[in-house]
């Protein structure tokens, strides 16, 4: 091991798991709406929409990430006819590919809520809508956080295959750097290192999350 | 008040309810009792449609309960509702159970909500755990939010589904007290219970429910000492 030269490619590197993480922010926030949007469709008992998001949760799980980029980038610009940006459509597929996970999670968070909150809130005559918004959603989401942290982390390294598009993430500058010299284990530790700094990052602040929103109800 | 007319209950093949009818006047407290599977629960959770009943018809209050065209919200605003296992929402302070209908159902003021309230909150004897979450508190202080949270909506008819059951003995009778006050005040109440005590003191009227139907009706007295069918014999010789 070189350290003069792994200190040389740090900054680099450091600039590029910046952009590892937008595109996992950014993919993780479309997520969540997406997810909470597909997760409502699946449990409001309308059965249209309910295999909507069905079809869309099966088959976002059901394909491999990396397909799915190649699916945004290449196949649907040659049938719509558009110009694919590399970014837009990085940040799009991990923001559909983590919607249909999400859509799981708060499904699951929203059954393991009591059916007897909803009764109440319904019987106190407020809609379905006014129920989930202010009763079930509240305790959901809180029930939610622990397996959300671990989509967040888990989309965090997959958000790696968007470098087939040569988005220039993390891993993708990896592999430039990698082009340019013989050093390759220098390369390959360092970019593995930063990749770990990331992700108990966000294991540090979902755990910060989930203890904050502990205090006041012990449940 | 509440009329009920030939209702029908089905779940799969399971015949709960079969053809149930009364009538129940205002300021009036009607006891439903019977053994446990009867359908008395099932009765009670039609009048405000949390179960949404087979067949017949329910008014309440001249309003028709039963029917494609009734928006059952505003029935239900009409009607409180005070549940076994009390209901509460953990996420959320004793006072803010009880001010959340007001406020996004009727869209009270929320100083006026928060008054009405807190009048509520002392009604119950609860005034020291406005802000307590309902895990801080124990079950017949939930029970009480609970009924207090029901009232804040002004119902103009209170369903009880066995509001002491699921309660530690010694704390029953707080409950059953709030309850007896709120009798007193002239609401008019369906109470599904086990309190045979509550039942001869504060009922007007008892209905003895078996197998689905009511088998049995009269004044306390009338049931409890001199109850007429042998059924109604057979479930009160095995309670009291």
């Amino acid at each position: 091991m070189r350290w003069d030269f792994v200190l040389e490619i740090l900054p680099k590197l450091g600039k590029a798991s910046i952009l590892t993480l937008e595109l996992t922010v950014v993919g993780i926030g479309i997520g969540i709406v997406l997810g909470l949007v597909s997760s409502l469709l699946r449990i409001s008992k309308i059965k249209p929409l309910d295999l909507i998001a069905k079809l869309y949760v099966d088959f976002f799980r059901g394909t491999p990430l990396l397909v799915q980029i190649a699916i945004i980038h290449y196949a649907l610009p040659v049938i719509f006819g558009y110009i694919p940006v590399a970014l837009v459509s990085g940040i799009a597929a991990l923001g559909v590919n983590s919607g249909a996970y999400v859509s799981e999670i708060f499904r699951a968070g929203i059954q393991s809520i009591d059916r007897g909150q909803m009764e109440a809130a319904r019987s106190l005559g407020m809609t379905w809508g006014q129920s989930m918004r202010h009763i079930i959603l509240p305790q959901a989401v809180k029930v939610s956080i622990p397996p959300l942290g671990n989509e967040f982390i888990a989309l965090l390294k997959d958000s790696s295959l968007v470098s087939i598009i040569a988005v220039e993430e993390l891993m993708t500058t990896g592999r430039l750097i990698m082009g340019k010299t013989p050093r390759v284990a220098e390369i390959w530790f360092s970019v593995a290192l930063l990749y770990l700094i990331l992700t108990s990052t966000i294991a540090l602040f979902v755990n910060y999350t989930e203890r904050r929103l502990q205090t006041g109800d012990n449940r | 008040m509440i009329i009920v007319k030939d209702l029908h209950k089905k779940f799969g093949n399971l015949e709960v309810l079969r053809g149930v009818s009364c009538h129940i006047k205002e300021q009036e407290v009607v006891c439903v009792i019977g053994p446990s599977g009867s359908g008395k629960s099932t009765f009670l959770r039609c009048l405000n449609r949390l179960e949404e009943p087979t067949s017949g018809e329910i008014i309440i209050d001249n309003i028709q309960v039963t029917g494609e065209k009734t928006d059952i919200n505003q029935v239900r605003r009409e009607v409180g509702m005070v549940f076994q296992r009390f209901n509460l929402f953990p996420h959320l302070s004793a006072v803010q159970n009880i001010m959340l209908a007001p406020l996004k159902v009727r869209k009270t003021p929320k100083k006026e909500a928060l008054e009405i309230s807190e009048e509520l909150l002392d009604k119950v004897g609860l005034s020291d755990k406005r802000d307590a979450y309902p895990d801080q508190l124990s079950g017949g202080q939930q029970q009480r939010v609970a009924i207090a949270r029901a009232l804040a909506m002004k119902p103009r008819v209170m369903l009880f589904d066995e509001p002491t059951s699921a309660l530690d003995p010694e704390v029953v009778g707080e409950v059953l007290g709030v309850m007896k006050t709120l009798a007193k005040e002239g609401m008019t109440m369906t109470v599904v219970t086990h309190e045979m005590g509550f039942a001869r003191e504060v009922g007007d009227r008892v209905l003895f429910m078996d197998e689905g139907l009511f088998v049995e009706e009269g004044s306390p007295a009338e049931i409890f000492n001199n109850a007429q069918h042998e059924r109604t014999k057979a479930f009160l010789s095995k309670i009291l």
